[in-house]
């Protein structure tokens, strides 16, 4: 197989049709468009006001309560025995993940286009508790689509969502989660064009969705990049993130992406392997296609129908990956692997015993991955992983994947 | 290149009434059935047909069409299969236009150069691709015209003047007006509103304009086209074969009859129309 040839910079994307490389672009019904080019149009224009910048980092700082620290896990370090372990604990945030990054730039971009009318969709439902948060904060109504089977897997923050306000929409169509959301979204907004906002999760979807989320979400990145230096007077050398629909690790990663000595890896949900269709690993299993106004990597089959995936964690539950991501991979930037669920399982177990924190799912993929890497390197190396959530959320599918019954234990 | 479909939008202009545009499902609710509702279309009083690629993912679309969607692909519908239906329904010596309707993915897996080239030969006459827009002509909508194959795009309510000639730069066959911003199968549309929506289009284009996206009934049909140059039934249609199903999914006896019922009804509709 031939290299590409490898650009001058990866941080250039995307280009004004919003592809990075062949990825990415508008792949959306006509309905849509005016109201994909009003959003870009919009954006441009907050990117060069100060005083947007100005009110996101306030509200950054004192709402979210960034920065968020950058934590040498020491036991964890002694307990695998070689590389330096650091974690960019964005699991501290308010509403416990990255997901809030993202929602205060767009419920602020909604707020300047003079939207009224809030829409989301999860699918583990960090993003709707984030969403809902916002909208509550910002007085909007929302709506948030969630697939029926995430609704009963994901009941504590199913009943977040609605204290904060917000009006879940269970969905049935497909095998109800959440791509399956995600069209129902879409759905929804094909009809209220006029005073809804879409508030997409993840940095996929139609251009300029996966920028705009990327940039949201780099803060963490930047605020990595500045701590590192802090700390160890210089730039790790390698990064770790998981990847569903690959916000956070776009967020760690992008700053990153021109400075060569920094290995960058992205962990996918490999599920119960990749042997068979039980995984949701799009990177390292699919193929190139276009859903959800995005040409990127996809789980599919030979006639190009989507498949839906698995994996144990319902925040990496995607058969899709932001098209960012397609392009690092591509150019082998950024390598990516797979983390089956029982490994994210025992790293969860680990994490909790060795540091005192009980991490979300989604980043024990990528800590079950720095396992796997981090002996192996000498104690001179530095690895930063991103902790992205917290596991409150998920100690019910925990237990009953160690077979501990919450109700009588 | 002069299509079928350019032939049969001048054959009504001269006869002065709008056409009737049907959709269906391939492969909805099985192939067999579904090739029987196919053929028997032109019969009815169809003077264009448009065929639904199932896809996994159908986001335009209301709850009837989603379902076709899925039964079909739960027949087994791929969409090599859609092509050989229409090359069967070409056998039988029909000239009614054949559009392809769907989401590309699936052609974009086939490959787009073989997925024309087999169009072609199968006999389809054109493609609506609901995630194909403007911006993305270069992908399928400009090497659709080496195969002889209109590629018609829709405009919606959304679509305005500065937008439009964007939207009819390389539309060709007819242009599919959506009268409602929303889904499949949503809110009837009023005709008036239509109508001048349609007018402001036909201003700008000689391409013939169909409208579509609410119209269930022969009534509805008629309303609409008079100002309109055809007038498409989907959700209708296809809820006429949900209805057809016995306990186990499987249609019954006459469910292909019952189709042709409600488009020859609608066939009156559009037939009692008098273009001035």
């Amino acid at each position: 197989m031939s290299k590409p040839l490898e650009p001058n910079s990866f941080m250039t994307g995307p280009d004004e049709e919003g592809h990075f490389g062949i990825f990415g672009g508008r792949y959306v019904a006509e309905t849509l468009m005016p109201l994909i080019l009003e959003l870009e149009q919009a954006y441009n224009s907050a990117k060069a006001d100060p005083d947007f910048h100005a009110e996101i980092e306030y509200l950054n700082k004192h709402y979210t309560g960034r920065p968020s620290p950058l934590y040498f896990a020491e036991s964890l370090t002694e307990h695998l025995g070689g590389a330096k372990i650091y974690f960019k604990r964005d699991e501290l945030n308010h509403t416990g993940s990255h997901k809030i990054n993202n929602c205060l730039g767009q419920i602020l971009l909604a707020k300047k286009m003079g939207k009224t009318r809030i829409i989301a969709e999860t699918g583990a439902g960090q993003h709707g508790v984030a969403a809902a948060t916002v909208a509550a904060k910002f007085g909007f109504p929302c709506v948030v689509y969630m697939g029926k089977t995430d609704v009963e897997r994901q009941s504590p923050n199913v009943f977040l969502m609605k204290l904060l306000g917000a009006e879940i929409v269970p969905v049935t169509a497909g095998a109800g989660t959440l791509k399956d959301a995600m069209n129902e979204a879409l759905r929804d907004w094909v009809t209220n064009v006029d005073d809804t906002y879409y508030l997409i999760g993840t940095a996929a979807g139609p251009h300029p969705y996966p920028e705009l989320v990327r940039d949201f979400q780099s803060v963490i990145g930047k605020e990595c990049k500045e701590q590192i230096m802090e700390a160890e007077g210089r730039l790790p050398d390698m990064l770790v993130a998981s990847v569903g629909g690959g916000s956070n690790a776009i967020g760690l990663f992008h700053p990153f992406l021109d400075d060569k000595d920094v290995e960058i890896v992205g962990v996918e949900a490999g599920g119960l392997g990749l042997d068979g269709d039980q995984h949701c690993a799009s990177l390292s299993a699919g193929k190139p296609g276009v859903l959800h106004g995005n040409r990127t990597f996809l789980l599919q089959d030979d006639d190009g129908q989507i498949l839906e995936g698995h994996s144990i964690s319902a925040g990496l539950d995607y058969p899709g990956i932001g098209p960012e991501h397609s392009y690092l991979r591509d150019t082998n930037r950024v390598e990516y692997v797979p983390i089956m669920d029982t490994e994210a399982l025992e790293a969860f177990q680990l994490l909790c015993k060795t540091e005192g924190i009980i991490p979300a799912l989604e980043p024990c993929h990528a800590l079950a991955e720095v396992v796997k890497r981090a002996p192996k390197m000498g104690k001179d190396k530095i690895i930063v992983m991103n902790l992205c959530g917290r596991g409150d959320k998920d100690v019910f599918t925990v237990g009953k994947a160690l077979g501990v019954d919450m109700e009588t234990s | 290149m002069k299509t079928r479909i350019d032939t049969r939008f001048e054959a009504l202009k001269a006869e002065g009434r709008p056409g009737l545009v049907t959709f269906i499902m391939a492969g909805d609710p099985n192939l067999e059935v579904g090739q029987e509702v196919l053929n028997g279309l032109p019969n009815a009083g169809a003077d264009l047909i448009e065929i639904g690629m199932p896809f996994s993912d159908p986001m335009a679309d209301g709850p009837s069409i989603q379902l076709a969607g899925q039964r079909a692909l739960k027949g087994g519908q791929t969409l090599a299969k859609t092509l050989a239906m229409v090359a069967k329904f070409r056998k039988l010596g029909s000239e009614t236009p054949i559009i392809l309707m769907g989401y590309y993915n699936p052609i974009y897996i086939y490959g787009n150069e073989i997925f024309l080239k087999d169009a072609n030969a199968a006999g389809v006459d054109g493609l609506i691709i609901v995630d194909l827009p403007p911006e993305a002509d270069d992908e399928l909508c400009i090497p659709a015209m080496d195969h002889n194959i209109n590629f018609i795009r829709l405009a919606t309510p959304t679509t305005d003047a500065a937008r439009l000639p964007k939207v009819l730069e390389n539309t060709s066959g007819f242009l599919y007006y959506v009268s409602i911003t929303g889904i499949t199968g949503a809110a009837a549309p009023d005709p008036d509103r239509v109508g001048k929506a349609v007018a402001a289009i036909k201003a700008k284009t000689d391409i013939p304009v169909a409208v579509g996206f609410g119209v269930r009934t022969a009534e509805q049909a008629a309303d609409i086209g008079r100002g309109a140059d055809g007038v498409v039934v989907g959700s209708a249609l296809v809820s006429v074969i949900l209805d057809n199903l016995d306990d186990q999914g499987n249609p019954r006896e006459g469910t292909a009859r019952a189709v042709h019922a409600l488009v020859e009804d609608l066939a009156s509709g559009v037939r009692s129309v008098k273009h001035g």
